[in-house]
C-alpha cells in the first residue's frame, strides 16, 4: 500500500480548506519560480522521467505531448494549455474532488506546464455541472493572483501567466479534446480531424494541449520531489507513480483514493472500498476503468492489477481508473443496456456509424435484456459494434461498442439463457 | 416540461436585455480580441441566470447581437448542450442521475420516490411550478451514488426516503444541507478514510 508520505493529494477529501493559505501549508506553490528558471527543457526532462503517462484515459506520456509543442520564437503565434476538467465519464469523480479540494495544485501545475510549453494562457474547462467546483477554483483564482502567483511575473519567475476558467453546458462528447476546443471557441461540442494535430493548430489555430486536471494538478509535487521519486512508485517505468481511483457500485465503502498504479484490483476493492457487498464471492464483474473499458468477470479480477499495460493485457484499459464494481444481484445485461443508452444520449451526431450506431446497440440491447431476441441476433450485435468501432472521427464510437463486446465477450451464456428463457415462456 | 426551442411559443417574452453589462463585459473579456464567440457558453448561463433558469428566443438574439454572430449560430449551441433550458422550467430543477454507476446503488427507487411524491413523471412540472423532474446522465458524483443535482446543488448519498424529506424541505423554504446526505466527507469511505491518517485525526473524523 502507498505510504500516507508519498500521496501528493493530502487534502483530496477536504478535511482543510482549498484557499492558498492551507495550499501553502501543504507545500502548494513552494518555490515554483525556482523550477522555471531551470528553463522549459529541463521541466519537460523531469516530467519524461517522472514516467507520468496522461490521467485523463489514453494515457500517453505526458513529457513526450509536451516536446511535441513547437518552439514559441519560430512559431509565431500564441502558445494555449487546455485543462480537461470535462469530468463526465460515468464512474469517474476524481477530477471533482482535485478541483474543489486542492485548486491551487491545479493551478500551479497549470503555470509551470505552460511555461513549459511556451503558453502564457491556460483555460479550464470545467464540466458545467460542477458549479460549486468551478466557483472553488476561480475563488482559488483571483487568491493567486492577488499573490502575484499569475499575471505579469508570475510567481516572480519572470514568466507572465493567466488562467482563465471556461464553464461547459452539459456534453460528455467535451471531454473529447478537439470537441472540447470546438466548444471552447464557440461552437458545437463536435470533434474535429486529424491532423492537424492540437499540438500544431489547436485553440483558435494556435499551438495548443490539452492535458487532464489530475496530470496537470500532480505536476509541481513531480517537480518539487523528482522524476525519480514519481517513476519509483507503481509496477514499472511505463506504469509509474500515484493514480487516483473512484470505487464505486455494489462495494461496503464506495470512495475515492490515491494508490500506487498497479494495485491490485483485488487490494483496491478490499482495503480502501470495505469489499464487495456481501463477501468476494458475491462479486460478478467489474468494470475496470471507467464505463468505455470492456468489463472483466470475477476470475480475472482475483488477479489483475490495475494499471495501463496489465489491463490491456486481458482486453480491457485503465481508462480514468473508476472502478464499477457489481455483485451477483445484478442484472448484467441491462447494466450494459444502460451504458448503451448513454452513448446514444451523447453521441454528437457527426458521423453517421455513431450516429446510427449507438441507436442500433441501444434497442437490440433493450430486447436482451428481456431476452426477446434470437441466439443469432448476439453475432448480429457483436457485428454492430464492430461497424461502429474504429469508423468515426473520435473514440465515442469505439467507447460505445467496447462495453457491449466485454458482455458478450464474458456473459454470453447469460445473454442465451435469458432468450431460452424468454422463448420457454412465450411459448 | 413544455417543448424546448418553440420559438414562436406565447411563453416567449418579446425583449431580453441583460441586466448586468458589467458581467457581459468582464465576460467577453476572458478571450482573446476577435474572439468573442467563444463568450457564447457563459453569456448563455449567464442569461439562464437572469430568467428564472430558461433562456428565451430574445435573449438568444441579444447574444448573437454581442458576439457578432448571425442567431442561428446561438441557437446551434443552445440546442446541443443539456443544461440550457429553452422552455420555462420549475423553480426546482431536479436531474436524477440514472447512469449505470448511480443505477447499481438504486437511482431507480429514487425516481420512484420523486414521481409518486410529486405526482408527475420524468420531463414533467408541477401544477404549481415549483419542481421539474427529468432524469439526465452521469454527474460526476459515482462514489456518493445516487445522487440528484437540484439547480446548482448536489444531493448525494441519497435514500428515497431522504429524497422526499428534501423535497418537503424545499417545498417548505427551509434550507437542506447540500452535498452527502449522511454527512461523511466529499468522497471518503463513509466510515472514515483509509489514507491520510495525520490529516484525518487533525480533523477530528478518524
Amino acid at each position: 500500500m502507498l505510504a500516507d508520505k508519498d500521496r501528493i493529494f493530502t487534502n483530496l477529501y477536504g478535511f482543510e480548506s482549498f484557499s492558498l493559505k492551507d495550499a501553502q501549508k501543504r507545500g502548494d506553490w513552494d518555490k515554483t519560480a525556482d523550477f522555471i528558471k531551470k528553463g522549459s527543457k529541463w521541466v519537460v526532462e523531469e516530467m519524461m522521467a517522472s514516467g507520468l503517462r496522461g490521467r485523463g484515459g489514453a494515457g500517453f506520456p505526458t513529457g513526450m505531448k509536451w516536446s511535441f509543442m513547437p518552439d514559441p520564437e519560430k512559431s509565431g503565434k500564441p502558445h494555449y494549455l487546455v485543462v480537461n476538467a470535462d469530468e463526465s465519464e460515468p464512474g469517474t469523480c476524481k477530477d471533482r474532488d482535485v478541483l474543489r479540494n486542492e485548486p491551487h495544485k491545479l493551478i500551479e501545475g497549470c503555470l509551470l506546464a505552460g511555461f513549459a510549453m511556451g503558453a502564457h494562457t491556460a483555460y479550464i474547462y470545467v464540466r458545467g455541472e460542477f458549479y460549486n467546483e468551478a466557483s472553488n477554483v476561480v475563488k482559488a483564482i483571483k487568491e493567486a493572483y492577488a499573490a502575484g502567483l499569475l499575471g505579469k511575473n508570475a510567481a516572480g519567475s519572470g514568466w507572465d501567466f493567466d488562467v482563465i476558467l471556461h464553464r461547459g453546458a452539459g456534453a460528455y462528447i467535451c471531454g473529447e479534446e478537439t470537441a472540447l476546443l470546438n466548444s471552447l471557441e464557440g461552437h458545437k461540442g463536435q470533434p474535429r480531424n486529424k491532423p492537424p494535430f492540437p499540438a500544431m493548430a489547436g485553440l483558435y489555430s494556435c499551438p495548443t494541449t490539452i492535458n487532464n486536471v489530475e496530470t496537470i494538478a500532480v505536476v509541481p509535487t513531480i517537480l518539487r520531489r523528482g522524476g525519480g521519486w514519481f517513476a519509483g512508485i507503481g509496477r514499472d517505468e511505463k506504469n509509474a507513480g500515484t493514480k487516483l481511483f473512484c470505487i464505486s457500485g455494489h462495494v461496503e465503502q464506495p470512495c475515492n483514493v490515491e494508490e500506487a498504479m498497479g494495485i491490485p484490483l483485488q487490494d483496491l476493492i478490499e482495503k480502501h472500498a470495505g469489499g464487495v457487498r456481501g463477501g468476494w464471492d458475491n462479486l460478478l464483474a467489474v468494470i475496470p476503468g471507467g464505463s468505455s473499458t470492456p468489463m472483466l468477470p470475477k476470475e480475472i479480477c482475483e488477479t489483475v492489477n490495475m494499471d495501463f499495460d496489465s489491463l490491456r493485457e486481458v482486453q480491457s484499459g485503465l481508462g480514468t481508473a473508476a472502478v464499477i464494481v457489481m455483485d451477483k444481484s445484478t442484472d448484467i445485461i441491462y447494466a450494459i443496456a444502460r451504458l448503451a443508452a448513454f452513448y446514444m444520449h451523447e453521441s454528437c451526431g457527426q458521423c453517421t456509424p455513431c450516429r446510427e450506431g449507438t441507436g442500433w446497440m441501444w434497442r437490440m440491447m433493450q430486447r436482451m435484456v428481456r431476452g426477446n431476441a434470437t441466439v443469432e441476433e448476439i453475432d448480429m450485435l457483436l457485428e454492430v459494434t464492430k461497424e461502429v468501432e474504429g469508423h468515426t472521427i473520435c473514440a465515442l464510437g469505439d467507447a460505445a461498442a467496447w462495453p457491449i463486446q466485454g458482455l458478450i465477450r464474458h456473459f454470453r451464456p447469460e445473454m442465451e439463457r435469458r432468450i431460452m428463457e424468454y422463448r420457454k415462456a412465450a411459448a | 416540461m413544455k417543448k424546448p426551442f418553440d420559438l414562436k411559443a406565447d411563453y416567449q417574452p418579446e425583449k431580453f436585455t441583460f441586466k448586468n453589462k458589467k458581467a457581459v463585459q468582464e465576460i467577453i473579456a476572458r478571450y482573446p480580441k476577435g474572439r468573442q464567440r467563444s463568450a457564447v457558453m457563459p453569456l448563455l448561463d449567464l442569461a439562464q441566470r437572469q430568467n428564472e433558469n430558461w433562456i428565451p428566443r430574445a435573449a438568444m438574439d441579444e447574444i448573437a447581437e454581442i458576439i457578432g454572430q448571425p442567431p442561428i449560430k446561438v441557437y446551434e449551441v443552445a440546442t446541443f448542450y443539456s443544461m440550457y433550458n429553452l422552455a420555462p422550467v420549475g423553480k426546482y430543477l431536479i436531474q436524477l442521475c440514472g447512469t449505470t454507476p448511480c443505477w447499481l446503488c438504486g437511482s431507480a427507487d429514487i425516481m420512484k420516490s420523486c414521481e409518486q411524491h410529486l405526482g408527475i413523471h420524468n420531463g414533467e412540472t408541477t401544477k404549481d411550478n415549483l419542481f421539474t423532474l427529468t432524469e439526465v446522465e452521469c454527474l460526476g458524483a459515482c462514489v456518493n451514488a445516487p445522487m440528484v443535482q437540484i439547480n446548482d446543488d448536489y444531493y448525494e448519498d441519497l435514500t428515497a426516503e431522504r429524497m422526499v424529506e428534501i423535497l418537503e424541505a424545499l417545498a417548505a423554504g427551509k434550507d437542506v444541507p447540500v452535498g452527502s446526505q449522511t454527512g461523511r466527507k466529499c468522497s471518503m469511505a463513509c466510515s472514515g478514510p483509509t489514507t491520510l491518517e495525520d490529516q484525518a485525526k487533525k480533523a477530528g473524523v478518524a
